[in-house]
């Protein structure tokens, strides 16, 4: 591990103010201290936030929920008002990682969270993410964990997050606090970027930038569920995963808000797929129709090909489960 | 103390004594609890890594980046440069393969050539760990990478050793003529070992030259021998502690790059030097499980008779490398069929080092052999049990040695009854929502083997007992059933017996390694107490025969006298020695059994989830119920990894290990482990061990994972002939199901 030094800061200011290229924040660690052991990421600073005040999970003004970034996951899971109000998202957090990687990770750190491309991971090998210029062996090579949608020339990696695909569908935005002491909120889809030629590039936070929270709108009438498809029952990242939430009135589909992740860079949502949904009785052949239109583009690279009909399938079931009692 | 008594047996002969069965303390079998288990559940159990004496420097290994060549230069300076580097270690002795298990010599040496990636090529030591490990990272190296680099198994150079090869009637023939037959070829994927407790060694050197090295390792009696032979000196002067093994299931079994990187540095900086593997570098520089391709060809007459069974393999190793992996082990002697054909072939790759894996031979063999079993029995239209039990051989069919004990028919009868067998449905027939439920089977059977086994007891002034050798408990139980065995021998309370074990001081016990441990070591314990019990004999003046030993007294008619009186001040002493003979060659011996197992296939996602478990053993007398019947839960879910989702994946490029950490190679959690019930059939096998037990350790994998390929099949008739199922494969199949209609949507209900 390189040497680096270490602040502890005592507020918001003090930590962005101590932000820099070569700075970290380090929330749960989690992630972020597997990558500096292997030197994957070698910060010259590591600036602790896990003082400051961004614990808090509470109700905003229009009856959305605002939710502090070090709010740790297994906390976020357990809320009532996130478990009666946004199912989605307590299953999905409770879909990843383990119970104590649960209680360390936090909902900063979990947005942040780097791909899991084991060629990001082992430094020997070309890898534009870590090193932009030097190549992307992952294409050509084991990739059964890779995009299938939105991956580019430099790059096929995929967000690892199940927590940011159910905000991802619930519509959430992110709270971001500037070095000049401002916030400002974004919507969770423009937040992150597709690899394109930059896939060191992962989302909009700007330098020593520190989200301060995540901001659920409020819940709507619905059915949700995250389907999440993996390798053993617990402790493995997604194939894919289907969030959903979704609501039918008069038999026929008046909200299908669907997140999906372990197939693009970030977790991906396509509202023309929603939009082909609403308004019709749901019907295996409409739901087919739906995912013709989320798998256009879809490119498989080899190992990871079954995730093309995978998805296709875990999509319809979700749907399907979601809108049994209408369609009865 | 008087002298040491030696009482020795070789196996020769069975032991029909059943020495154990005329003992009365009671401790033979029962569920003792682990001595060693408070300590390791408080943590003071300490590992290898966890003793550093004072002073000691933290050395990590640097991997090479190519596949196959020469290291043209490893810039010592630029790493010394770095803070807290107090030295670059390589040479003409550092490993370059690990010691295949009982080599009793060095491996190939000489990190300056290369032969796979991720092989170590040298060792910086620093003052941290940390400062060791940046340096290890970021130094410079430069290669002259060969051009000849062999990492694709279609195009490596292959070998058919003569002797690997058995031709015996006409298969070819047989197969043509036969009323059923299947000709199918299984594929496995390469599985790392991956034990808990990364690969450790602390070496420290005294004024006299001797090395004490701290370690890591399965069998200190080889592991001693190849260290000496690799640091070119006396094997006297080398004594290897592992008193705690945080498992190791073949990967400890020889002695390992860090052991040596640590002693040259440690002798050179003149103090403690410890290196930890990480565990990336366990992945790709200790030793691999080598993927497999097994083409089974088999046939039968009209009865579902076998009249032949062919086993033809590739699997793969480095080029020079003696060990392949034995896929045929249970073939030779499991089923009928005169006319048999077992082929052998070895691929040379520059890829991390094949070797010995929990269950060599019979892990991946028995996927293969026991899946096609089944495909057998469909197309004889038998029950998968009933085939097996019409083939169970009267002697070995390739020599004709009658057999040992052998419940095979027995245990999958038991089981078929315990699981609720008759409740099988036809393929795609049990449906729960989206999730189609299956039953499988298979046979166990895993080769009785023992070794030589050297053991000291000594009987305290105290009325304790002391039990010392070299054996190891890599997580096995061994510090139990050594003091159950010695408790039993000599009228001993388990609490009134210590057991000290992993010190190459003390006599040379078996090691641990191909199931063999209990049995050998625990016959060398046992020898030595009945010689104990004599010299008890002498003193008290009574007939052997006549001597009860119980609770701490030594009763022989009217005489009755406790241990301390026994002993005054003068200890009794005495050395088992067990030799394996040549019984091995007058009984085909094995452990054998039944596993069941339900599983559920997701028909959405192709994804398993193992349901239940049963698995009926006969394993000779089961020495403690408890941990025999853990070993055979751990073998078990061993199983479930091998069918399901253990899977070390090699860059088809470079032969580099991909997924090189826990969280990519998939082992089974705990979710994964369904209930798994155990059930032994009792059974004595007096050719193996005059303890009379048999190999346990391996047994649970055998056949374990082919239960569950076989429940898949019956679940949504798909048939898995690639291991792991992983989603993607089964995937696969159910959407050929479907789209051949064979497999319903399960959307109409
Ligand atoms: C073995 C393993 C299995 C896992 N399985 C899953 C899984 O199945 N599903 C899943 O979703 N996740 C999984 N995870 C990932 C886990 O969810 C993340 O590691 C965790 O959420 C990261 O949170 P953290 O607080 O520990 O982040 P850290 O490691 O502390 O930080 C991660 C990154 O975020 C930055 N950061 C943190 N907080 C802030 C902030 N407030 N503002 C700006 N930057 C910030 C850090 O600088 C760093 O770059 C797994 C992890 C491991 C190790
Ligand atoms: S997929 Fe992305 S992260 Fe992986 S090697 Fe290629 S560039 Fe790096």
């Amino acid at each position: 591990m390189k040497s680096f030094d270490y602040l502890r800061a005592g507020s918001t200011g003090e930590a962005t103010g101590a932000g820099g290229a070569a700075t970290r924040f380090i929330a749960g660690g989690t992630n972020l201290l597997d990558l500096m052991k292997l030197e994957v990421m070698t910060p010259d600073k590591l600036v602790d936030i896990n003082r400051l005040d961004l614990k808090a999970i509470e109700e905003t003004e229009d009856g959305g929920l605002r939710v502090g970034a070090l709010v740790t996951n297994s906390d976020l899971a357990a809320d009532p008002r996130v478990r009666r109000d946004y199912a989605v998202l307590s299953r999905a957090l409770l879909s990843g990682a383990t119970g104590q990687l649960r209680n360390m990770a936090t909902t900063g750190g979990n947005l942040l969270q780097r791909t899991r491309c084991s060629y990001f991971y082992d430094t020997a090998m070309p890898c534009n993410k870590r090193e932009p210029g030097s190549g992307c062996q992952a294409i050509g090579g084991y990739n059964r964990i890779h995009a299938i949608l939105g991956a580019s020339d430099s790059c096929i990696a995929t967000h690892p997050s199940d927590m940011a695909v159910a905000m991802r569908a619930l519509g959430a935005r992110v709270e971001i606090e500037g070095t000049d002491g401002t916030r400002r909120t974004q919507d969770l889809g423009d937040f992150y970027r597709l690899p394109s030629d930059t896939p060191q590039v992962e989302n909009a936070l700007g330098e020593a930038e520190l989200i301060t929270a995540v901001i659920l709108p409020a819940p709507v009438t619905s059915r949700q569920a995250y389907r999440k498809v993996r390798d053993r029952a617990s402790y493995a990242f997604a194939l894919v995963s289907v969030a959903a939430v979704v609501a039918v009135e008069e038999g026929k589909i008046a909200r299908a808000d669907l997140a999906f992740g372990g197939v693009a860079h970030a977790p991906w949502r396509n509202e023309a797929v929603e939009a082909i949904l609403v308004g019709e009785a749901p019907s295996d052949a409409l739901f087919d129709r739906a995912a013709d239109t989320l798998l256009e583009k879809a490119k498989g690279q080899g190992s990871n090909d079954f995730k093309i009909p995978l998805l296709r399938r875990t999509l319809k079931a979700t749907l399907r489960e979601l809108t049994a009692e209408a369609a009865r | 103390m008087s002298e040491t008594i030696i009482r020795k047996m070789q196996m020769d002969e069975p032991d029909e004594r059943r020495v154990l069965d005329l003992t009365s303390q009671g401790l033979i079998g029962r569920p003792v609890t682990r001595p060693d288990g408070p300590a390791k559940v408080a943590g003071t159990a300490s590992y290898a890594g966890e003793i550093l004496p004072e002073g000691t420097a933290f050395g990590v290994l640097v991997r090479a980046t190519i596949a196959k060549g020469k290291v043209a230069s490893l810039d010592e300076a630029s790493a010394t440069a770095m803070p807290g580097v107090l030295g670059v270690f390589t040479g003409e002795r550092f490993l370059r393969n690990p010691a295949q298990g009982g080599a009793d010599a060095a491996p190939v040496q000489g990190a300056s050539e290369v032969a796979y990636f991720g092989q170590p090529i040298g060792l910086v030591v620093g003052e941290t760990y940390e400062d060791a490990r940046h340096a290890a990272y970021t130094m410079g190296v430069t290669y002259e990478p060969a051009d000849d680099a062999s990492v694709d198994l279609d195009t490596a150079k292959s070998e058919r050793p003569d002797a690997k090869q058995l031709d015996q009637g006409d298969l070819d023939a047989a197969m043509a003529g036969a009323a059923h037959g299947v000709d199918v070829t299984y594929t496995t994927t390469p599985d790392s070992s991956a034990p808990m407790e990364p690969h450790a060694s602390v070496a420290s050197w005294d004024e006299e030259g001797v090395l004490t090295l701290r370690g890591s390792y399965q069998m200190l009696r080889h592991n001693r021998i190849e260290l000496a032979d690799a640091l070119g000196i006396e094997t006297e002067k080398v004594r290897i502690l592992a008193p705690f093994v945080g498992g190791g299931f073949g990967s400890k079994l020889g002695i390992a790059p860090e052991a040596v990187a640590a002693s040259i540095a440690a002798k050179a900086l003149k103090r403690p030097v410890v290196v930890a593997m990480t565990r990336q570098h366990v992945f790709e520089g200790t030793i691999r499980r080598s993927e497999t391709s097994q083409r089974m060809r088999l046939c039968t007459d009209a009865d579902g008779r076998l009249t032949g069974f062919g086993h033809d393999s590739k699997v793969s190793n480095l080029p020079g490398e003696s060990f392949s992996e034995p896929l045929a082990m249970t073939t030779h002697f499991l089923y009928r069929g005169e006319n048999r054909r077992i082929g052998h072939e070895i691929r040379r790759v520059n890829r991390t080092c094949a070797g010995s894996v929990r269950a060599p031979g019979e892990a991946p063999g028995m996927l293969a052999t026991e899946c096609a079993m089944d495909e057998l029995a469909e197309v004889c239209g038998l029950d998968p049990i009933e085939l097996r039990k019409r083939n169970i051989p009267d002697q070995q069919p390739e020599n004709g040695t009658p057999y040992g004990t052998r419940l095979l028919a027995e245990c999958l009868e038991e089981g078929a009854h315990r699981f609720g067998w008759a409740d099988r449905k036809a393929p795609g027939e049990r449906r729960e929502g989206e999730w189609l439920i299956g039953m499988g089977v298979a046979s166990a059977a895993r080769t009785n083997m023992t070794a030589p086994a050297s053991a000291r007891v000594t009987l305290r002034a105290d009325g304790t007992a002391l039990v010392e050798t070299d054996m190891t408990d890599i997580g096995t139980g061994t510090y139990a059933i050594l003091t159950q065995i010695a408790g039993e021998m000599l009228g001993l309370p388990a609490d009134r017996v210590e057991v000290t074990l992993g010190d190459t001081d003390f006599p040379p016990g078996s090691g641990s390694g191909g199931s063999w441990g209990a049995s050998s070591t625990g016959a060398a314990v046992m020898l030595a107490c009945e010689a104990v019990r004599e010299q008890v004999c002498l003193r008290m003046g009574v007939e052997p025969s006549a001597l009860t030993m119980r609770d701490g007294e030594a009763m022989a008619g009217n005489t009755r006298r406790t241990l301390e009186e026994v002993v005054g001040d003068e200890p009794v002493a005495a050395t088992g020695d067990f030799e394996p003979g040549s019984t091995t060659e007058q009984r085909v011996m094995a452990s054998y059994g039944a596993h069941f197992a339900e599983v559920a296939v997701n028909q959405t996602t192709g994804e398993v989830r193992v349901r239940r478990m049963l698995g009926v053993f006969s394993a000779g007398r089961i020495l403690n119920e408890r941990t025999a019947r853990s070993q055979c839960i751990g073998g078990m879910i061993w199983g479930i990894g091998e069918a399901l989702t253990e899977d070390l994946v090699h860059d088809p490029r470079d032969g580099h290990v991909v997924n090189r950490d826990l969280a990519e190679y998939h082992v089974p959690v705990n979710l994964d482990a369904p209930p798994i019930e155990i059930a032994f059939l009792e059974e004595l096998e007096d050719w193996g061990s005059p303890i009379q037990s048999k190999g346990i350790g391996e047994l649970g994998i055998c056949g374990s994972g082919a239960a569950i390929g076989n429940a898949i099949y019956n679940a949504c008739g798909v048939r898995i002939r690639d291991f792991p199922a992983t989603p993607d494969k089964v995937l696969a199949g159910i959407i050929s199901e479907e789209e051949a209609g064979r497999l319903s949507s399960g959307q109409e209900k």
